[in-house]
């Protein structure tokens, strides 16, 4: 056995290489974390902004700052479908700056399981609060940004749903993480579909959740018409989970009586 | 001239991915574009060409029973590096190609180089063996990356190149090429062409078929 070959050797040598690389990594992993958590939060406020159809993907990050600062934000808790109170937020022990929707789904002391009839959208558990923007212009209501999610064909899409400050006329969706089939189902980003969006409607006369994407076509001389998408063409179940995540969270679930109360006025 | 050849020689003749066949598995996942293709080159070939140093420095001090375990810490802890340096300045291309940074360190050519030429050599060929070899990853990956981008969307690096039809124009984008599986032809392709050019390196056959046997001597 040579003179490297000794056990002694072969831990002390394992030992430094460890001591090094671990340096190595915590040392990139906190000098760079500011970074990166700017990263993210520019890349959400990017796509509410893009959401409410107020970005174009021209604007300097700066300005994607200041235009999202005009947004208001709000938790509305989803058990009572109205805007939190501090006192319920203090009882739940929430921090409203420092909340994370997608990390309070899979806590069960901060959400809600449901159960296989309710979930049409296939979530298994929702967070009991929900970040939601709002954005006034001289006091009135003028978007009210809804983060939604839902399953399609092979993975959970992400999205935000833009409403008009009436509670019911769509402004706009758009998917910031989903992985399904570039071309198919992944045409979810093509804005040729997103633009189909803006103008429905999100509820009939009654009151009831309508909205929902069809397969082929919308006729527009239908009824239906305002409250329909085109669906896309070779992705069925995409298009499926889609329709299904907008009817879980325009429902009783999900924002209904929150928008409800935004259609009143009251918000 | 050394020097050149360690550089020069994995881009064409001793190409990991054409003619090693190694490495094929981030070729497919990550070519859907050319602006992916070029920053997972360029993230391959600074883990290869740093762990390579690195690995080809301790070499003489390296216990051989923990040789690999040892060439995989560092080549995990540069990969990990790289993909927080993405996430840090590069959030979008990094969203794009998500787990397949973080996958270079099971990536054949890495490991590949760091136990056939680092462990033998000393660090400064071993760094450039590992910008050669990155580079003839790269050019694999920018070909395929091109072509898929191209006839696959219309677009290079995100500009129109050929109007689509959905815009106005008159291409048909080609779905089959934003799909995994095309890549794959792609690859072959450029196999084919490679070895069509340096014929030393198509592979000698497994087995040959024997002549036919005439009916006398068989009896």
């Amino acid at each position: 056995m040579s003179h490297k070959e000794t056990v002694s050797r072969t831990l002390l040598v394992a030992f430094l290489v460890c001591i090094v690389c671990s340096v190595l990594v915590a040392s990139a992993v906190v000098l760079l974390k500011d970074d990166q958590l700017k990263n993210k939060q520019l890349d959400r406020q990017r796509n509410i902004l893009a959401a409410a159809g107020l970005y174009d993907g021209t604007q300097s990050n700066q300005e994607v700052g200041e235009l999202f600062n005009r947004f208001e934000l709000v938790l509305v808790d989803m058990e009572t479908g109205l805007v939190a109170t501090d006192d319920v937020l203090a009882a739940a022990g929430v921090d409203i700056s420092k909340y994370d929707q997608r990390k309070a789904a899979k806590d069960p002391s901060l959400s809600i399981k449901l159960d296989s009839a309710e979930d049409i959208a296939s979530i298994k558990r929702q967070a009991r609060f929900s970040q939601v923007y709002l954005l006034r212009d001289d006091g009135q209501l003028e978007s009210v940004v809804l983060p939604v999610h839902g399953y399609g064909l092979w993975s959970t899409l992400y999205g935000y749903l833009a409403m008009e400050g009436d509670g019911s006329t769509v402004k706009g969706l758009g998917f910031y993480e989903h992985a399904e089939t570039p071309g198919l189902g992944g045409e979810v980003d093509n804005p040729k579909w997103k633009a189909l969006w803006p103008g429905k409607l999100a509820y009939n006369d009654a009151g009831e959740p309508a909205l929902h994407v069809i397969k082929g076509k919308v006729d527009p001389a239908s009824a239906d018409a305002v409250h329909a998408i085109d669906g896309l063409s070779g992705a069925t179940l995409t298009s499926n989970g889609v329709s299904n995540l907008i009817r879980f969270w325009t429902g009783e679930r999900g924002y209904q009586t929150f928008l409800q109360r935004v259609r009143e006025g009251a918000i | 001239m050394k020097i050149r050849e360690i550089l020069l020689e994995p881009i064409f003749s001793k190409n990991p991915i054409a003619l090693q066949v190694l490495g094929i598995c981030s070729a497919l996942a990550v070519t859907t574009s050319l602006e992916t293709s070029i920053v997972m080159s360029i993230a391959l070939t600074m883990v290869t060409a740093f762990s390579s140093m690195l690995i080809s420095t301790i070499r003489n001090f390296l216990p051989s029973s923990i040789r690999i375990i040892v060439q995989m810490t560092v080549i995990a802890s540069l990969v990990i590096v790289v993909d927080q340096i993405l996430q840090a300045y590069l959030f979008d291309i990094s969203k794009k190609l998500s787990v397949f940074v973080g996958l270079i360190i099971t990536n054949c050519i890495v490991m590949g180089r760091a136990e056939a030429f680092a462990m033998k050599n000393p660090p400064i060929p071993s760094f450039l063996d590992g910008i050669g070899n990155g580079l003839g990853y790269s050019l694999v990956l920018l070909t395929v990356g091109s072509i898929r981008e191209l006839f696959g969307a219309g677009r290079l690096l995100g500009y129109e190149i050929i109007p689509l039809i959905e815009n106005g124009g008159w291409y048909q984008a080609n779905g089959l090429l934003l799909l995994p599986p095309s890549a794959f032809f792609l690859i072959g392709l450029f196999i084919w062409v490679l070895r069509s050019v340096k014929k030393e390196q198509v592979e000698a056959p497994e087995y040959r078929l024997a002549p036919h046997v005439s009916a006398k001597e068989a009896v």
